[in-house]
């Protein structure tokens, strides 16, 4: 049987660059070379913990900015399809962006130039963390303590965890692999949750409709 | 649990409050103290008469100390206020000679309490040379500009970065505000707090009271501008899109509500503008109102149909998520940290001229669902982004983070993090 799972929580606080981009050039010149992985860290994955109320379907911050500020829906588009999970590391991820702002200013049909409404600025965030001495010993638990987990807590579990783990994965189903071959199929099906193109408070719902589905099946 | 925080629990949960516990834990016992320059009128010192004692019920040992000064050195700071926001305004090297001593006067005054804190927080440019003359400290100073600071009049800023460079740290509202220095730059909107006088539900013969005390009928639109006598929040373009909607028939009234703040001496000039563009029009309630008039804010907010705030430069606008948080539809200037309160079309409208402010209160009044979902949407939006709950958290996470060093990573449990304690 694993180690009890110990429920941690976090706090982010954002830090501005002082860097900022006013044209699609500008953006694409900045991001050559803007080195710090949080800041990459930060336009992808930290809008999750930050107010968000319109654009949903825009995830990530490169892609809202194309929308609501350049104006320009087929970058915005392309833009927003990037799956950071899909990228080892930030590096790459950031190589990413600016091929596909590469290809769209090679198009011709759009002036790089022209300035946005409002600027691009480049943030990071630091993160603490903290121990809630909340300990889980069973996966029957978990799933009665999901819901009233906070949503900090499943953005360090679920999200955070792909960046400090060796395997990428969610600390839930790392934890469950651990926790014997019965919960196997448990642990295949949370690592199925899309983590990118849901809320944290959605996610919070998924997690818990998918221990009750297979807990209940276990228990049959 | 006891006191404020079992009451904020009532409101928006025991989870939140668990989570504030917890990040305040390695701050116990910590001496912090908050400079401005006013303890009555304007969003400071609101901020800080709530902010203070949810610090000290968290068990930090969280102080208010005010900087003082003369009319020579308020007419200097509220100068470069305004050249913050981007005015030309010139000062006179004696006045910053006269902003130089009053700062080092005020040193010697409060020397013990300052060099004694481990966190020092001092908000705005009025007390911002205290840094400098504090020789003995031994604490983070964090410099907090709640000034839209994005274009600043290069002569005053170059006069005071160097007062602000030194600091451990500084914050912003919004990142368009930062200005790069090589300090870390952190971003932390303002709140309201739902359980104080201007927010807290008020029953409704209160509301009729003061209905009927400013002479407004209720059986006619009412919109309003709540903010002090300041060019930046326009007044004067309040009543011009009040005159351009009404022209178009709606038999509107307009109130315009404001205190007076003790660190600014052009009130009285800005009141006097004020009413004579009014020229006695009886359905313009121009209103001066005490500092603790906090009911009745929250009572004129709750009358109107619509909220204004038409700033031609806005920190963060305070009214403007006090009136969300009671339902209202906002018409914003768009400028500063009004275009991150105010979703545009969502939860109101953002504008850039007296017209565009009164084609919108013709659009509200004209579609009234609409006004009323905007109003539904601005509530819920303060109430997931803009409670006092995450300015505290946030709060505490900055102080964690600055007594951390710059790592980007901070795990309270690890022995790393010394509490600040050298």
């Amino acid at each position: 049987m694993a180690d009890p799972f110990a429920i941690t929580d976090c706090a982010l606080i954002v830090v501005a660059t002082g860097e900022k981009a006013h044209n699609l050039r500008e953006l694409h010149d900045r991001l050559q070379r803007m080195e710090d992985p949080g800041v990459m860290y930060f336009h992808f994955w930290d809008g999750l913990l930050r107010p968000n109320f319109v654009d949903p379907e825009y995830q990530n911050d490169f892609s809202a900015w194309a929308y609501r500020h350049l104006h320009d829906q087929r970058l915005a588009e392309r833009l927003s399809l990037i799956n950071p999970g899909d990228y080892r590391t930030m590096s790459a991820l950031r190589q990413r962006v600016i091929h596909i702002i590469e290809d769209r200013m090679d198009e011709g049909d759009f002036d790089p130039h022209g300035d946005a409404g409002h600027s691009f600025y480049f943030m990071r965030s630091q993160i603490v963390i903290f121990d809630t001495r909340m300990r889980v010993h069973t996966p029957e638990e978990m799933g009665a303590r999901i819901p009233r987990m906070s949503t900090s807590s499943i953005f360090y579990h679920f999200i955070d965890a792909r960046r400090r783990t060796a395997t990428r994965r969610n600390d839930f189903v790392e934890w469950l692999k651990a926790s014997g071959d019965q919960y196997g199929r448990l642990a295949d099906a949370i690592a199925m949750i899309d983590p990118y193109f849901n809320t944290l408070l959605e996610m919070r719902a998924q997690l818990a409709a998918v221990f009750e589905h297979h807990l209940g099946t276990l228990n049959q | 649990m006891t006191g404020m925080l079992e009451k904020y629990a009532a409101v928006e949960g025991e989870t939140i409050i668990d989570h504030l516990r917890q990040l305040a834990a390695p701050l116990k016992g910590m001496r912090m103290v908050h400079v401005n320059s006013t303890r009555a009128g304007g969003g400071v010192a609101e901020i800080l008469h709530r902010l203070i004692p949810l610090k000290q019920e968290l068990g930090i040992d969280a102080q208010w100390e005010i900087v003082t000064g003369d009319e020579r050195f308020f007419q200097c700071t509220k100068s470069m206020h305004n050249a913050l926001q981007g005015n030309r305004e010139d000062i006179d090297g004696d006045l910053l000679r006269h902003y130089e001593e009053v700062n080092q006067q005020n040193c010697k005054r409060l020397q013990n309490k300052l060099s004694d804190a481990q966190v020092v927080i001092v908000h705005d440019p009025q007390p911002a040379p205290l840094l400098q003359f504090c020789e003995q400290r031994r604490g983070k100073w964090i410099w907090r500009c709640h000034i839209d600071a994005s274009k600043p009049y290069r002569p005053v800023w170059r006069f005071l970065k160097p007062f602000v460079e030194g600091y451990d740290a500084s914050i912003y509202s919004l990142p368009d505000f930062a200005q790069p220095m090589r300090h870390p730059l952190y971003i932390i909107p303002p709140s309201i707090d739902p359980l104080s006088e201007k927010n807290l539900d008020l029953p409704d013969e209160e509301i009729r009271a003061i209905r009927s005390t400013y002479n407004i009928d209720p059986e006619r639109p009412v919109i309003c501008q709540i903010s002090r006598f300041d060019r930046f929040k326009d007044p004067v373009g309040v009543i011009a899109a009040y005159r351009l909607a009404k022209a178009f028939g709606p038999p509107l009234q307009l109130i315009l509500a404001g205190g007076a703040a003790t660190d600014d001496p052009e009130g009285e000039e800005v009141l006097a503008e004020v009413r004579a563009a009014a020229a006695g029009d009886p359905d313009i309630h121009i209103l001066l109102l005490p500092p603790d008039a906090h009911r009745t804010i929250n009572a004129l907010q709750r009358i109107s149909d619509i909220v204004l705030q038409k700033s031609l430069k806005e920190g963060f606008g305070l009214t403007v998520t006090e009136a969300m948080w009671k339902g209202k539809p906002v018409i914003g200037g768009a400028v500063g940290g009004i275009r991150l309160q105010v979703v545009d079309h969502t939860t109101g409208f953002l504008v850039s001229t007296p017209e565009g402010a009164a084609l919108r209160i013709r659009y509200m009044l004209t579609h009234r669902d609409r006004m009323a979902e905007m109003g539904r949407k601005a509530k819920a939006y303060v109430l997931e982004n803009y409670l006092l709950t995450r300015h505290l958290r946030e709060y505490l996470t900055m102080m964690v983070a600055v007594l951390s060093g710059s790592r980007d990573r901070i795990e309270l449990s690890t022995p790393n993090f010394n509490g600040g304690k050298s």
